[in-house]
Protein backbone atom coordinates (compact mmCIF):
# COMPACT_ATOMS: atom_id res chain seq x y z
CA UNK A 1 0.00 0.00 0.00
CA UNK A 2 0.95 3.69 -0.81
CA UNK A 3 1.68 5.88 1.80
CA UNK A 4 -0.91 8.37 2.98
CA UNK A 5 -1.24 12.24 1.46
CA UNK A 6 -3.06 12.98 4.24
CA UNK A 7 -2.49 11.32 7.83
CA UNK A 8 -4.34 12.53 11.26
CA UNK A 9 -3.71 10.70 14.38
CA UNK A 10 -5.30 11.46 17.74
CA UNK A 11 -6.66 14.58 16.46
CA UNK A 12 -8.00 16.77 19.20
CA UNK A 13 -9.56 19.90 19.30
CA UNK A 14 -11.57 21.90 21.67
CA UNK A 15 -13.48 25.19 22.10
CA UNK A 16 -13.12 26.12 25.85
CA UNK A 17 -14.25 23.08 27.70
CA UNK A 18 -16.03 21.66 25.00
CA UNK A 19 -14.63 18.87 23.29
CA UNK A 20 -15.42 19.20 19.03
CA UNK A 21 -12.40 16.59 18.10
CA UNK A 22 -11.66 13.52 20.18
CA UNK A 23 -8.96 11.14 19.00
CA UNK A 24 -9.71 11.25 15.44
CA UNK A 25 -7.80 8.95 13.35
CA UNK A 26 -7.58 9.28 9.56
CA UNK A 27 -5.75 8.46 6.24
CA UNK A 28 -6.66 9.45 3.25
CA UNK A 29 -4.60 7.92 0.24
CA UNK A 30 -3.99 9.37 -3.44
CA UNK A 31 -7.35 9.53 -5.25
CA UNK A 32 -9.57 8.81 -2.34
CA UNK A 33 -12.69 10.19 -1.84
CA UNK A 34 -13.83 10.43 1.87
CA UNK A 35 -16.98 10.89 2.63
CA UNK A 36 -17.63 12.46 6.26
CA UNK A 37 -21.28 12.19 7.69
CA UNK A 38 -22.88 12.86 10.91
CA UNK A 39 -24.93 14.73 12.01
CA UNK A 40 -25.35 18.76 12.71
CA UNK A 41 -22.27 19.92 15.39
CA UNK A 42 -20.84 16.08 14.76
CA UNK A 43 -17.39 17.99 14.04
CA UNK A 44 -17.27 18.21 10.34
CA UNK A 45 -16.19 21.51 9.46
CA UNK A 46 -13.68 21.60 12.54
CA UNK A 47 -12.13 18.60 11.01
CA UNK A 48 -11.30 19.82 7.73
CA UNK A 49 -10.54 23.14 8.97
CA UNK A 50 -7.78 21.44 11.18
CA UNK A 51 -6.71 19.67 8.29
CA UNK A 52 -6.13 22.88 6.21
CA UNK A 53 -4.03 24.14 9.76
CA UNK A 54 -6.84 26.89 9.38
CA UNK A 55 -7.51 25.93 13.71
CA UNK A 56 -4.85 25.44 16.22
CA UNK A 57 -5.07 21.44 17.46
CA UNK A 58 -5.13 20.81 20.79
CA UNK A 59 -3.23 16.96 20.67
CA UNK A 60 -2.57 15.00 17.77
CA UNK A 61 -0.51 14.81 14.76
CA UNK A 62 -1.35 15.66 11.06
CA UNK A 63 1.05 14.95 8.45
CA UNK A 64 1.41 15.64 4.72
CA UNK A 65 3.52 13.68 2.92
CA UNK A 66 4.41 11.96 5.78
CA UNK A 67 5.70 15.03 7.18
CA UNK A 68 4.66 16.69 10.30
CA UNK A 69 2.77 19.70 9.99
CA UNK A 70 1.36 20.28 13.11
CA UNK A 71 4.08 21.41 14.29
CA UNK A 72 4.34 24.80 15.21
CA UNK A 73 7.31 26.07 13.01
CA UNK A 74 5.79 24.83 9.78
CA UNK A 75 4.51 27.55 7.71
CA UNK A 76 0.69 26.81 7.39
CA UNK A 77 0.94 28.28 3.75
CA UNK A 78 2.87 26.10 2.30
CA UNK A 79 0.36 23.58 3.53
CA UNK A 80 -2.51 25.82 2.27
CA UNK A 81 -0.43 25.81 -1.11
CA UNK A 82 -0.85 22.16 -1.93
CA UNK A 83 -4.61 22.15 -0.77
CA UNK A 84 -7.91 23.37 -1.87
CA UNK A 85 -10.92 24.18 0.03
CA UNK A 86 -14.09 25.23 -0.87
CA UNK A 87 -17.00 26.47 2.02
CA UNK A 88 -20.48 25.67 2.15
CA UNK A 89 -21.39 29.36 2.10
CA UNK A 90 -19.15 30.18 -1.28
CA UNK A 91 -16.84 32.86 -0.10
CA UNK A 92 -16.24 34.10 -3.68
CA UNK A 93 -14.59 37.55 -3.07
CA UNK A 94 -17.50 39.96 -4.09
CA UNK A 95 -15.34 42.94 -4.99
CA UNK A 96 -13.53 40.91 -7.73
CA UNK A 97 -14.71 39.34 -11.12
CA UNK A 98 -15.52 35.28 -11.18
CA UNK A 99 -11.94 35.46 -13.26
CA UNK A 100 -10.08 37.55 -11.16
CA UNK A 101 -11.34 35.38 -7.94
CA UNK A 102 -10.25 32.10 -9.40
CA UNK A 103 -7.08 34.01 -10.67
CA UNK A 104 -5.83 35.55 -7.29
CA UNK A 105 -4.07 32.91 -5.98
CA UNK A 106 -2.24 31.24 -8.53
CA UNK A 107 -0.78 34.76 -9.69
CA UNK A 108 -0.14 36.06 -6.05
CA UNK A 109 1.04 33.00 -4.09
CA UNK A 110 1.83 30.46 -6.92
CA UNK A 111 3.67 32.95 -9.05
CA UNK A 112 2.26 32.00 -11.90
CA UNK A 113 1.91 34.42 -15.04
CA UNK A 114 -1.02 36.43 -15.68
CA UNK A 115 -2.03 35.08 -18.70
CA UNK A 116 -1.31 31.45 -18.16
CA UNK A 117 -3.25 31.80 -15.06
CA UNK A 118 -6.08 33.54 -16.63
CA UNK A 119 -5.82 30.95 -19.77
CA UNK A 120 -6.22 28.13 -17.29
CA UNK A 121 -8.65 29.60 -15.25
CA UNK A 122 -10.90 30.45 -18.43
CA UNK A 123 -10.56 26.40 -19.77
CA UNK A 124 -11.74 25.44 -15.99
CA UNK A 125 -14.54 27.90 -16.06
CA UNK A 126 -15.31 26.43 -19.96
CA UNK A 127 -15.54 23.49 -18.97
CA UNK A 128 -17.67 23.57 -16.03
CA UNK A 129 -20.11 25.78 -18.15
CA UNK A 130 -19.13 29.11 -16.60
CA UNK A 131 -16.87 30.32 -19.61
CA UNK A 132 -19.85 33.21 -20.12
CA UNK A 133 -19.60 34.26 -16.57
CA UNK A 134 -15.59 34.76 -16.31
CA UNK A 135 -16.53 39.23 -15.94
CA UNK A 136 -19.26 39.06 -13.91
CA UNK A 137 -19.11 39.73 -10.46
CA UNK A 138 -20.35 36.73 -7.80
CA UNK A 139 -23.53 38.62 -6.97
CA UNK A 140 -24.54 38.18 -10.43
CA UNK A 141 -24.73 34.36 -9.96
CA UNK A 142 -27.09 32.10 -9.25
CA UNK A 143 -26.03 30.17 -6.10
CA UNK A 144 -25.07 27.06 -8.31
CA UNK A 145 -23.25 29.23 -10.56
CA UNK A 146 -21.04 30.72 -7.46
CA UNK A 147 -20.39 27.57 -5.91
CA UNK A 148 -19.35 25.86 -9.37
CA UNK A 149 -17.04 29.39 -9.56
CA UNK A 150 -15.41 28.38 -5.85
CA UNK A 151 -14.73 25.24 -7.09
CA UNK A 152 -13.03 25.97 -10.04
CA UNK A 153 -11.02 28.81 -7.75
CA UNK A 154 -9.98 26.36 -5.65
CA UNK A 155 -8.90 24.00 -8.36
CA UNK A 156 -6.76 26.63 -10.56
CA UNK A 157 -3.79 26.00 -7.91
CA UNK A 158 -3.65 22.99 -8.97
CA UNK A 159 -4.09 21.20 -5.66
CA UNK A 160 -3.34 17.50 -4.41
CA UNK A 161 -5.98 17.53 -2.15
CA UNK A 162 -9.52 19.30 -1.98
CA UNK A 163 -11.59 19.80 1.34
CA UNK A 164 -15.42 20.45 0.50
CA UNK A 165 -17.16 21.44 3.69
CA UNK A 166 -21.14 20.78 3.04
CA UNK A 167 -20.79 22.35 -0.51
CA UNK A 168 -23.66 22.39 -1.61
CA UNK A 169 -25.95 22.54 1.48
CA UNK A 170 -27.08 26.32 1.26
CA UNK A 171 -28.17 25.28 -2.70
CA UNK A 172 -31.68 24.41 -4.40
CA UNK A 173 -32.30 21.25 -4.87
CA UNK A 174 -32.42 21.81 -8.00
CA UNK A 175 -29.23 23.50 -8.02
CA UNK A 176 -27.41 20.67 -6.37
CA UNK A 177 -26.99 18.30 -9.39
CA UNK A 178 -24.59 20.90 -11.00
CA UNK A 179 -22.34 21.32 -8.63
CA UNK A 180 -22.09 17.96 -7.73
CA UNK A 181 -21.41 16.38 -11.10
CA UNK A 182 -18.65 18.40 -11.15
CA UNK A 183 -17.45 16.96 -7.50
CA UNK A 184 -18.22 13.51 -9.58
CA UNK A 185 -16.22 14.96 -12.63
CA UNK A 186 -12.90 15.91 -10.39
CA UNK A 187 -13.34 12.64 -8.22
CA UNK A 188 -13.41 10.58 -12.09
CA UNK A 189 -10.48 12.31 -12.96
CA UNK A 190 -8.40 11.08 -9.93
CA UNK A 191 -8.75 14.57 -7.44
CA UNK A 192 -8.00 13.32 -3.63
CA UNK A 193 -11.44 14.57 -1.62
CA UNK A 194 -12.48 14.97 1.42
CA UNK A 195 -15.77 15.98 1.71
CA UNK A 196 -18.30 16.70 4.60
CA UNK A 197 -21.88 15.95 3.15
CA UNK A 198 -25.61 15.27 3.62
CA UNK A 199 -25.99 13.44 0.03
CA UNK A 200 -26.19 10.36 0.68
CA UNK A 201 -27.05 8.68 -2.30
CA UNK A 202 -24.22 11.18 -3.96
CA UNK A 203 -22.14 9.22 -0.98
CA UNK A 204 -22.77 6.62 -1.97
CA UNK A 205 -22.07 6.75 -6.05
CA UNK A 206 -18.56 8.39 -5.24
CA UNK A 207 -16.91 7.72 -2.25
CA UNK A 208 -14.28 5.35 -1.54
CA UNK A 209 -14.66 5.45 2.13
CA UNK A 210 -17.22 6.68 4.51
CA UNK A 211 -16.43 8.35 7.91
CA UNK A 212 -19.52 8.73 10.31
CA UNK A 213 -18.90 10.83 13.04
CA UNK A 214 -19.99 10.87 16.53
CA UNK A 215 -19.62 13.73 19.13
CA UNK A 216 -15.74 14.31 17.38
CA UNK A 217 -14.95 10.60 17.40
CA UNK A 218 -15.07 8.97 14.24
CA UNK A 219 -17.53 5.96 14.90
CA UNK A 220 -17.29 3.91 11.75
CA UNK A 221 -15.45 4.17 8.58
CA UNK A 222 -15.50 1.82 5.73
CA UNK A 223 -16.94 1.53 1.89
CA UNK A 224 -19.52 3.09 1.33
CA UNK A 225 -21.72 -0.19 0.69
CA UNK A 226 -21.07 -0.93 4.60
CA UNK A 227 -21.43 1.89 6.55
CA UNK A 228 -24.58 3.07 4.43
CA UNK A 229 -26.10 -0.18 3.95
CA UNK A 230 -25.16 -2.38 6.86
CA UNK A 231 -23.69 0.05 9.69
CA UNK A 232 -22.20 -2.03 12.77
CA UNK A 233 -23.22 0.68 15.28
CA UNK A 234 -26.47 1.49 16.21
CA UNK A 235 -26.11 5.60 15.76
CA UNK A 236 -25.24 5.23 12.81
CA UNK A 237 -28.40 3.13 11.66
CA UNK A 238 -30.26 5.90 14.05
CA UNK A 239 -28.20 9.34 11.99
CA UNK A 240 -28.62 7.15 8.45
CA UNK A 241 -32.95 6.72 9.46
CA UNK A 242 -33.13 10.11 10.13
CA UNK A 243 -32.04 11.47 6.83
CA UNK A 244 -32.45 8.76 4.31
CA UNK A 245 -35.67 9.16 2.79
CA UNK A 246 -37.87 5.98 2.86
CA UNK B 1 -17.03 12.62 28.15
CA UNK B 2 -13.53 11.62 27.80
CA UNK B 3 -12.27 14.92 28.19
CA UNK B 4 -12.40 14.36 32.34
CA UNK B 5 -9.59 11.57 31.53
CA UNK B 6 -7.48 13.20 28.50
CA UNK B 7 -4.01 14.51 29.57
CA UNK B 8 -1.70 15.65 26.40
CA UNK B 9 0.83 13.44 24.40
CA UNK B 10 4.09 13.70 24.67
CA UNK B 11 4.03 15.36 21.57
CA UNK B 12 1.39 18.24 22.46
CA UNK B 13 3.69 18.46 25.15
CA UNK B 14 6.92 19.56 23.88
CA UNK B 15 4.31 21.51 20.92
CA UNK B 16 3.65 23.34 23.66
CA UNK B 17 6.98 23.81 25.04
CA UNK B 18 8.13 24.97 21.49
CA UNK B 19 5.11 27.63 21.05
CA UNK B 20 5.96 28.77 24.57
CA UNK B 21 9.92 29.50 23.58
CA UNK B 22 8.80 31.09 20.30
CA UNK B 23 6.55 33.45 22.77
CA UNK B 24 9.44 34.16 24.78
CA UNK B 25 11.51 34.68 21.82
CA UNK B 26 9.21 37.40 20.31
CA UNK B 27 8.89 39.31 23.31
CA UNK B 28 12.68 39.52 23.89
CA UNK B 29 12.87 40.82 20.15
CA UNK B 30 10.57 43.10 20.75
CA UNK B 31 11.89 44.64 23.99
CA UNK B 32 15.64 44.68 22.70
CA UNK B 33 14.54 46.42 19.46
CA UNK B 34 12.40 49.16 21.09
CA UNK B 35 15.32 49.52 23.34
CA UNK B 36 17.20 50.48 21.02
CA UNK B 37 15.49 52.45 18.76
CA UNK B 38 14.50 54.36 21.18
CA UNK B 39 18.69 54.76 22.88
CA UNK B 40 19.46 55.96 19.02
CA UNK B 41 16.56 58.70 18.81
CA UNK B 42 17.67 60.20 21.94
CA UNK B 43 21.53 60.27 21.32
CA UNK B 44 20.78 61.71 17.81
CA UNK B 45 18.52 64.70 19.17
CA UNK B 46 20.75 65.55 22.41
CA UNK B 47 24.54 65.18 20.65
CA UNK B 48 23.17 67.67 17.61
CA UNK B 49 24.70 71.29 17.74
CA UNK B 50 21.36 72.96 18.52
CA UNK B 51 20.31 71.24 21.46
CA UNK B 52 21.34 73.14 24.26
CA UNK B 53 19.87 76.06 23.22
CA UNK B 54 16.65 73.90 22.47
CA UNK B 55 16.74 73.03 25.71
CA UNK B 56 16.50 76.19 27.02
CA UNK B 57 13.57 77.51 25.56
CA UNK B 58 11.54 74.02 25.49
CA UNK B 59 12.50 71.90 28.05
CA UNK B 60 12.72 74.45 30.98
CA UNK B 61 11.20 72.91 34.31
CA UNK B 62 10.19 76.04 36.23
CA UNK B 63 8.38 77.52 32.94
CA UNK B 64 6.14 74.57 32.82
CA UNK B 65 5.36 74.54 36.37
CA UNK B 66 4.99 78.34 36.38
CA UNK B 67 2.38 77.99 33.21
CA UNK B 68 0.84 74.60 34.25
CA UNK B 69 -2.24 76.44 36.44
CA UNK B 70 -3.20 78.64 33.11
CA UNK B 71 -2.67 75.76 30.64
CA UNK B 72 -4.90 73.58 32.70
CA UNK B 73 -7.51 76.12 33.44
CA UNK B 74 -7.56 76.98 29.68
CA UNK B 75 -7.61 73.55 28.67
CA UNK B 76 -10.80 73.11 30.60
CA UNK B 77 -12.18 75.00 27.54
CA UNK B 78 -10.94 72.39 25.67
CA UNK B 79 -12.57 69.88 27.23
CA UNK B 80 -15.80 71.11 27.92
CA UNK B 81 -15.68 72.33 23.73
CA UNK B 82 -15.18 68.79 22.39
CA UNK B 83 -18.18 67.35 25.35
CA UNK B 84 -20.80 69.06 23.58
CA UNK B 85 -19.48 69.32 20.45
CA UNK B 86 -19.33 65.44 19.85
CA UNK B 87 -22.79 64.43 20.17
CA UNK B 88 -23.93 67.32 18.29
CA UNK B 89 -21.50 66.34 15.42
CA UNK B 90 -22.45 62.60 15.62
CA UNK B 91 -26.28 63.75 15.42
CA UNK B 92 -25.44 66.58 12.73
CA UNK B 93 -24.05 64.16 10.38
CA UNK B 94 -26.76 60.96 10.62
CA UNK B 95 -28.89 63.60 9.68
CA UNK B 96 -27.09 64.26 6.53
CA UNK B 97 -26.13 61.15 5.62
CA UNK B 98 -29.45 59.82 6.26
CA UNK B 99 -30.98 62.66 4.06
CA UNK B 100 -28.88 62.15 1.36
CA UNK B 101 -30.05 58.60 0.98
CA UNK B 102 -33.45 58.67 1.20
CA UNK B 103 -35.15 58.36 -2.38
CA UNK B 104 -38.41 60.29 -2.37
CA UNK B 105 -39.05 62.97 -4.86
CA UNK B 106 -40.44 65.29 -1.93
CA UNK B 107 -37.16 65.48 -0.57
CA UNK B 108 -35.09 66.86 -3.71
CA UNK B 109 -34.79 70.23 -2.07
CA UNK B 110 -33.66 68.99 1.35
CA UNK B 111 -31.16 66.53 -0.24
CA UNK B 112 -29.57 68.96 -2.57
CA UNK B 113 -29.19 71.24 1.03
CA UNK B 114 -27.24 68.47 2.20
CA UNK B 115 -25.37 67.45 -0.82
CA UNK B 116 -24.48 71.43 -0.97
CA UNK B 117 -23.49 71.65 3.15
CA UNK B 118 -21.13 68.41 2.97
CA UNK B 119 -19.46 70.08 -0.44
CA UNK B 120 -18.72 73.70 1.01
CA UNK B 121 -17.84 72.62 4.77
CA UNK B 122 -15.86 70.29 4.05
CA UNK B 123 -13.95 72.06 1.36
CA UNK B 124 -13.23 74.96 3.89
CA UNK B 125 -10.48 74.86 6.18
CA UNK B 126 -12.09 74.25 9.83
CA UNK B 127 -10.02 77.60 10.83
CA UNK B 128 -11.51 79.67 8.32
CA UNK B 129 -15.16 78.63 9.22
CA UNK B 130 -13.99 79.90 12.92
CA UNK B 131 -13.16 82.57 12.03
CA UNK B 132 -15.73 83.62 9.36
CA UNK B 133 -18.68 82.56 12.40
CA UNK B 134 -16.60 84.45 14.91
CA UNK B 135 -16.26 87.58 13.53
CA UNK B 136 -18.96 87.38 10.90
CA UNK B 137 -22.06 86.39 12.95
CA UNK B 138 -21.71 89.37 16.25
CA UNK B 139 -20.84 91.91 13.04
CA UNK B 140 -24.46 91.06 11.74
CA UNK B 141 -25.72 92.50 15.14
CA UNK B 142 -28.57 90.16 15.28
CA UNK B 143 -30.85 90.17 17.71
CA UNK B 144 -31.24 87.17 19.89
CA UNK B 145 -28.21 85.57 18.37
CA UNK B 146 -25.24 84.86 20.77
CA UNK B 147 -22.14 87.09 20.67
CA UNK B 148 -20.48 84.54 23.12
CA UNK B 149 -17.40 83.34 21.15
CA UNK B 150 -17.47 80.10 23.03
CA UNK B 151 -20.58 78.96 21.34
CA UNK B 152 -19.93 80.82 18.09
CA UNK B 153 -16.60 78.77 17.51
CA UNK B 154 -18.63 75.63 19.29
CA UNK B 155 -21.01 76.08 15.76
CA UNK B 156 -18.08 76.57 13.66
CA UNK B 157 -16.41 73.37 14.55
CA UNK B 158 -19.87 71.45 14.87
CA UNK B 159 -20.62 72.38 11.20
CA UNK B 160 -17.15 71.53 9.86
CA UNK B 161 -16.84 68.19 11.34
CA UNK B 162 -20.54 67.70 11.13
CA UNK B 163 -19.72 67.40 7.11
CA UNK B 164 -16.86 65.29 7.55
CA UNK B 165 -18.79 62.37 9.79
CA UNK B 166 -21.64 62.95 7.53
CA UNK B 167 -19.52 61.25 5.06
CA UNK B 168 -18.19 58.64 6.82
CA UNK B 169 -21.35 57.80 8.15
CA UNK B 170 -23.05 57.53 4.18
CA UNK B 171 -20.40 55.47 3.17
CA UNK B 172 -21.05 53.17 6.19
CA UNK B 173 -24.81 52.97 4.76
CA UNK B 174 -23.53 52.11 1.61
CA UNK B 175 -21.71 49.45 2.42
CA UNK B 176 -24.75 47.30 4.09
CA UNK B 177 -25.10 44.54 1.34
CA UNK B 178 -28.17 45.38 -0.57
CA UNK B 179 -29.78 41.47 0.53
CA UNK B 180 -29.80 43.15 3.94
CA UNK B 181 -32.32 45.82 2.72
CA UNK B 182 -34.12 43.09 0.60
CA UNK B 183 -34.35 41.15 3.69
CA UNK B 184 -36.05 44.06 5.56
CA UNK B 185 -38.80 44.69 2.80
CA UNK B 186 -39.57 41.01 2.58
CA UNK B 187 -40.54 41.32 6.35
CA UNK B 188 -42.59 44.35 5.71
CA UNK B 189 -40.34 47.09 6.90
CA UNK B 190 -41.00 50.47 5.78
CA UNK B 191 -38.16 52.79 4.21
CA UNK B 192 -37.47 54.38 7.47
CA UNK B 193 -37.75 51.33 9.68
CA UNK B 194 -35.29 49.43 7.58
CA UNK B 195 -32.96 52.20 7.94
CA UNK B 196 -33.27 53.01 11.71
CA UNK B 197 -33.39 49.26 12.76
CA UNK B 198 -31.75 47.41 10.01
CA UNK B 199 -29.30 49.64 7.84
CA UNK B 200 -27.82 51.94 10.35
CA UNK B 201 -26.86 49.58 13.43
CA UNK B 202 -24.64 47.80 11.20
CA UNK B 203 -23.15 50.70 9.00
CA UNK B 204 -22.47 52.74 12.41
CA UNK B 205 -20.53 49.82 14.09
CA UNK B 206 -18.50 49.27 10.80
CA UNK B 207 -17.29 52.91 10.96
CA UNK B 208 -17.08 53.13 14.52
CA UNK B 209 -12.95 53.37 14.17
CA UNK B 210 -13.15 56.32 11.81
CA UNK B 211 -16.10 58.02 13.45
CA UNK B 212 -13.49 57.63 16.55
CA UNK B 213 -10.94 58.74 14.33
CA UNK B 214 -12.72 62.19 13.68
CA UNK B 215 -13.47 62.95 17.13
CA UNK B 216 -9.72 62.55 18.35
CA UNK B 217 -9.06 64.94 15.95
CA UNK B 218 -11.56 67.16 17.02
CA UNK B 219 -9.94 66.95 20.05
CA UNK B 220 -6.81 68.37 18.71
CA UNK B 221 -9.07 70.98 16.96
CA UNK B 222 -10.16 72.46 19.44
CA UNK B 223 -7.54 74.85 19.72
CA UNK B 224 -8.18 76.22 16.36
CA UNK B 225 -10.65 78.68 18.17
CA UNK B 226 -7.39 80.20 19.97
CA UNK B 227 -7.15 81.78 16.61
CA UNK B 228 -9.86 84.11 17.26
CA UNK B 229 -8.83 84.73 20.96
CA UNK B 230 -11.23 82.39 23.40
CA UNK B 231 -9.39 81.48 26.32
CA UNK B 232 -8.26 77.88 25.67
CA UNK B 233 -4.68 75.84 26.50
CA UNK B 234 -2.77 76.58 23.16
CA UNK B 235 -4.09 80.57 24.06
CA UNK B 236 -3.17 80.55 27.46
CA UNK B 237 0.23 78.57 26.20
CA UNK B 238 1.17 81.20 23.50
CA UNK B 239 -0.23 83.89 25.89
CA UNK B 240 2.57 82.67 28.58
CA UNK B 241 5.21 81.90 25.85
CA UNK B 242 4.75 85.95 24.61
CA UNK B 243 5.27 87.28 28.03
CA UNK B 244 7.94 85.07 29.18
CA UNK B 245 10.15 83.98 25.80
CA UNK B 246 10.00 80.79 26.94
CA UNK B 247 8.54 77.90 24.42
CA UNK B 248 7.89 75.34 27.50
CA UNK B 249 4.27 75.71 28.18
CA UNK B 250 3.38 75.05 23.85
CA UNK B 251 4.70 71.38 25.31
CA UNK B 252 2.98 71.39 28.03
CA UNK B 253 -0.26 72.16 26.53
CA UNK B 254 0.76 69.48 24.00
CA UNK B 255 1.01 67.28 27.16
CA UNK B 256 -2.72 68.00 27.83
CA UNK B 257 -3.52 67.21 24.69
CA UNK B 258 -2.00 64.06 24.16
CA UNK B 259 -3.04 62.47 27.58
CA UNK B 260 -6.80 63.02 26.04
CA UNK B 261 -6.21 61.60 22.87
CA UNK B 262 -4.52 57.96 23.41
CA UNK B 263 -7.28 56.76 25.85
CA UNK B 264 -9.60 57.59 23.47
CA UNK B 265 -7.57 55.74 20.52
CA UNK B 266 -7.47 52.49 22.96
CA UNK B 267 -10.94 52.91 23.53
CA UNK B 268 -11.07 52.99 19.48
CA UNK B 269 -8.69 49.45 19.64
CA UNK B 270 -10.88 48.07 21.70
CA UNK B 271 -14.40 49.25 20.17
CA UNK B 272 -12.93 47.57 16.68
CA UNK B 273 -11.35 44.08 18.31
CA UNK B 274 -14.65 43.64 20.10
CA UNK B 275 -16.95 44.05 16.80
CA UNK B 276 -14.73 41.19 15.48
CA UNK B 277 -15.01 39.10 18.41
CA UNK B 278 -18.69 39.39 18.05
CA UNK B 279 -19.25 39.01 14.70
CA UNK B 280 -17.15 36.16 14.01
CA UNK B 281 -17.65 34.68 17.45
CA UNK B 282 -14.56 34.53 18.49
N1 LIG C 1 -15.43 29.00 16.64
C1 LIG C 1 -16.10 28.18 17.49
N2 LIG C 1 -16.21 28.47 18.80
C2 LIG C 1 -16.86 27.65 19.64
N3 LIG C 1 -17.44 26.51 19.29
C3 LIG C 1 -17.38 26.14 18.01
C4 LIG C 1 -16.71 26.95 17.03
N4 LIG C 1 -16.80 26.33 15.84
C5 LIG C 1 -17.50 25.19 16.05
N5 LIG C 1 -17.85 25.07 17.34
C6 LIG C 1 -18.59 23.95 17.93
O1 LIG C 1 -17.95 22.78 17.56
C7 LIG C 1 -18.90 21.76 17.29
C8 LIG C 1 -18.64 21.14 15.94
O2 LIG C 1 -18.92 22.10 14.96
P1 LIG C 1 -18.76 21.80 13.41
O3 LIG C 1 -17.40 21.25 13.17
O4 LIG C 1 -19.12 23.04 12.68
O5 LIG C 1 -19.84 20.67 13.17
P2 LIG C 1 -20.46 20.17 11.79
O6 LIG C 1 -19.70 20.80 10.68
O7 LIG C 1 -20.32 18.69 11.84
O8 LIG C 1 -21.89 20.58 11.81
C9 LIG C 1 -20.27 22.41 17.40
O9 LIG C 1 -20.85 22.02 18.60
C10 LIG C 1 -19.99 23.87 17.38
O10 LIG C 1 -20.91 24.55 18.20
MG1 LIG D 1 -20.41 22.15 9.22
Amino acid sequence: MTSPVISARGLRKTYGDRVVLDGIDLDIHQHDVVCLIGSSGSGKSTLLRCLDLLEEIDDGVIELDGREVSDPHVDPRAVRREIGMVFQAYNLFPHLSVLANCTLAPVRVHGTPADEAAARALELLERFGLGDKADAHPDQLSGGQQQRAALVRALCTGPRVLLLDEITAALDPELVGEVLEMVRAEAEAGMTMVLATHEMAFAREVATSVCFLDRGRILEQGPPGEVLTAPREERTRQFLRRVLPG
Amino acid sequence: MSGVTWSPSEREVERRRVRRRDRTRGAVIATSVTLLVVVVLVWLVTSSPGWPRVRETFLSWPDAKASFPEIAKGFWTNVKLFLIAEPLILVIGILVAVTRSTVSPWLTPVRAAAVLYTDLLRGVPTLLVVVLLALGVPALRLTGVTTSLFWLTLVALVLSYGAYVAEVVRAGIESVHPSQIASAQALALSRHQTMRHVVLPQALRRVAPPLLNDFVSLQKDTALVSAVGVFEALFAAQDYGNYNFNYTPLLVAAAFFVALTIPLARFTDWLGRRAVRRERGR
